[in-house]
């Protein structure tokens, strides 16, 4: 094949009802955008049994053709894959790094094959910033539910921010692009190496790029699409990223323990859309996880939280319903030792991620209570105030870090 | 009658002092090796406790739960009993060697058994020392994942998890110690299987109707209504 301009992955497994729309959404943005350039589309399956190859396959430009009115300068291929009978993002997405550096790409994005919502504009907004404006990683803004998306919202981001001071919305981003110069120093600084079992790959991309110094660049997609939002499992999810983020700190303390002022990041389209629309919330339930986690996980809290902290959590899973608030403080400095604790393993490290579930149970439970009439500049402000919470208490992160065990 | 009399008494004092003039060296002997043992015992003390602070051996017996078992006991710190044990057990076997070399018939079988008798203490230290390790990953791993998965009693059941397996470890270190070993299997194994029928005949017979109301508001209706509800996270 040679060398190509652009190529964009796609990593799937079992997503024949979705990837077909997603792949003629990648090749009509490619085909209006980048007519002149030279680009591919590489899928790369992790064993689907759907019928996913074969529905990528089938997807053919002449639909696109006919369907959106444009006409392709160059040939487009679409490359199907297999790297292994279970699917496993990290070595997908390695996959199709090899496969970047290997056609000396020099612009690249991943799409995930659920976005339905793809529409022409994403290979713009994903692409452009890298391929004409030498940007070395594009990450998305979403348009989300105000309710959508809270472990990020309340963890993820404000640490992220107050650790790397970039104040990037969407750390954990399943759809991005990236450079050639960024992929080959992924590639040298091995950032595979990692003892989380292969998970939280693409937040470790997005601190790789932060602490190497790399530009970065967010772009609005749209609304974020959750096909299937009941099988979201939280402790899958915090292992993905919390865990990840606790990893990560470790390798990358003399980056972030050097004080900085937190940095905005360049920004095509809205840096935050909230809506609003009512939502049917089990909030009885979280309230109830919480208590009984901090009431049964006592000799585990215990190993990780300080005394003074644990007395807080413990007074607080004794108010009411009503009354239940679960400070910005007090929820800070929840998150920052665990994190010293993770990296102290004071106890399995796994097991400090698990524990950590039932706490933030609690932290949503408020987030829900505060915001429930809430607009979206008022979920932002809220949000807004947890981030400074977060930086504020740096310090205190860096004390426990450093102090003597 | 009186020169036969001091002749005997000579022949005593005599006997007497060779024997005594055999047994000084011997003597002599058993305080330099017992010296020395304290020297070498003293010395695999100080390098030990040094290896357990380097490998964290405190922090893994907290984990294990040993250093609360041994802080109820009013014993020190599992590290410092462990270079006490091997202090101990280390001039202890100079000592014997040292008495050894004394020539005292019978003591020998004895010393000899000792020595024998040592691996199989180690072996059951070990054994005891990684049960408790092993009871209290696995109690807490089911702790957690019962907590997290909104099971009912998440603390019985990691009592339960950490019981098993200590008992486990407990039989299996009498086993290698050869402390009434067959007494130790038939209980162990009387109490396990009295656990395991008790537990079946509680959930199979005596709540029975409540086992159906659980499963089915586990695993139907509610696990439905509660997907339902629930936010993405990411």
């Amino acid at each position: 094949m040679g060398e190509v301009d652009l190529l964009v992955g796609v990593p799937t497994h079992n997503n024949a009802k979705t990837v077909g729309e997603t792949v003629q959404g990648i090749r009509a943005g490619l085909l209006k955008y980048f007519p002149r350039e030279r680009a591919v589309i590489l899928n790369v399956d992790g064993g689907s049994k759907d019928g996913t190859r074969d529905v990528v396959a089938a997807a053919s430009i002449n639909d696109v053709q006919r369907s959106s009115d444009l006409y392709a300068l160059r040939t487009l291929p679409c490359i199907s894959t297999v790297y292994g009978d279970t699917p496993a993002t990290e070595v997908a997405l390695r996959t199709v790094f090899a496969a970047a550096e290997l056609l000396r790409a020099r612009a690249c994005a991943i799409v995930s094959p659920e976005s339905t919502n793809i529409t022409m504009d994403w290979m713009e907004r994903l692409l452009r910033p890298v391929y004409r404006d030498n940007f070395d990683l594009v990450t998305p803004v979403y348009r989300r539910h105000k309710f959508d998306g809270l472990l990020l919202r309340n963890f993820i981001y404000p640490m992220t921010r107050a650790l790397y001071a970039k104040r990037l919305r969407e750390p954990y981003a399943v759809e991005f692009a990236f450079s050639g110069r960024f992929c080959s120093h992924l590639q040298e600084m091995q950032v595979w190496d990692h003892d989380g079992g292969g998970v939280g790959t693409e937040i470790r991309m997005t601190i790789a790029a932060i602490a190497g110094g790399f530009r970065l660049y967010q772009t609005f997609l749209g609304t974020k699409p959750h096909l299937d939002r009941g099988t979201a499992d939280l402790v899958a999810a915090m292992r993905q990223t919390v865990g990840t983020l606790f990893w990560s700190a470790e390798p990358n303390f003399p980056y972030w323990s050097a004080n900085r002022e937190t940095e905005g990041i360049p920004t095509c389209g809205a840096e935050y859309d909230l809506t609003t629309e009512p939502i049917r919330v089990n909030r009885k339930r979280l309230y109830q996880l919480f208590g009984s986690g901090v009431g049964e996980l006592e000799p585990v809290l215990k190993s990780i939280l300080s005394p003074q902290t644990l007395e807080e959590v413990q007074g607080i899973a004794k108010m009411s319903e009503e009354e239940f608030r679960y400070p910005h403080e007090l929820w800070v400095k929840t998150a920052y030792e665990f994190a010293s604790s993770y990296y102290k393993s004071v106890i399995n490290r796994d097991h400090i991620i698990q524990a950590l579930a039932p706490l933030y149970r609690g932290k949503v439970y408020t987030f829900l209570l505060e915001n429930r009439d809430a607009s979206g500049e008022q979920v932002e402000a809220n949000v807004e105030e947890l981030c400074l919470t977060f930086e504020r208490l740096k310090p205190y992160l860096l004390d426990l870090w450093n102090a003597r065990e | 009658m009186w020169e036969m009399i001091g002749g005997e008494l000579d022949h005593a004092v005599h006997e007497l002092a060779q024997h005594f003039a055999h047994l000084l060296p011997r003597l002599l002997a058993m305080l330099i090796i017992a010296l020395l043992g304290w020297v070498v015992a003293y010395a695999l003390k100080v390098t030990l406790r040094g290896i357990l602070r380097i490998a964290k051996f405190d922090r893994l017996s907290d984990n294990a739960g040993t250093t609360q078992i041994l802080n109820k006991l009013a014993l020190p710190s599992s590290s410092e009993l462990l270079t006490r044990v091997v202090f101990w057990v280390v001039w202890l076997g100079f000592i014997l060697l040292g008495v050894q070399v004394l020539g005292i018939v019978g003591l020998q079988e004895y010393i000899s058994r000792f020595f024998l008798y040592l691996p199989r203490l180690f072996a059951a230290l070990f054994i005891v020392f990684f049960g408790l390790v092993a009871a209290s990953f696995f109690s807490r791993a089911a702790l957690l994942a019962a907590v997290n998965a909104d099971s009912p009693s998440p603390g019985l059941l990691a009592t339960l998890i950490r019981t098993i397996i200590v008992l486990f470890a407990v039989t299996m270190a009498f086993e290698q110690l050869g402390l009434a070993e067959r007494t130790i299997l038939v209980a162990f194994a009387i109490a396990f299987g009295a656990l395991m029928l008790g537990l079946a005949l509680a959930f199979g017979i005596g709540g029975r109707d409540l086992a159906k109301q659980f499963l089915e508001r586990r695993f139907l209706k509610e696990k439905e209504e509660q997907k339902q509800d629930e936010l993405s996270p990411l």
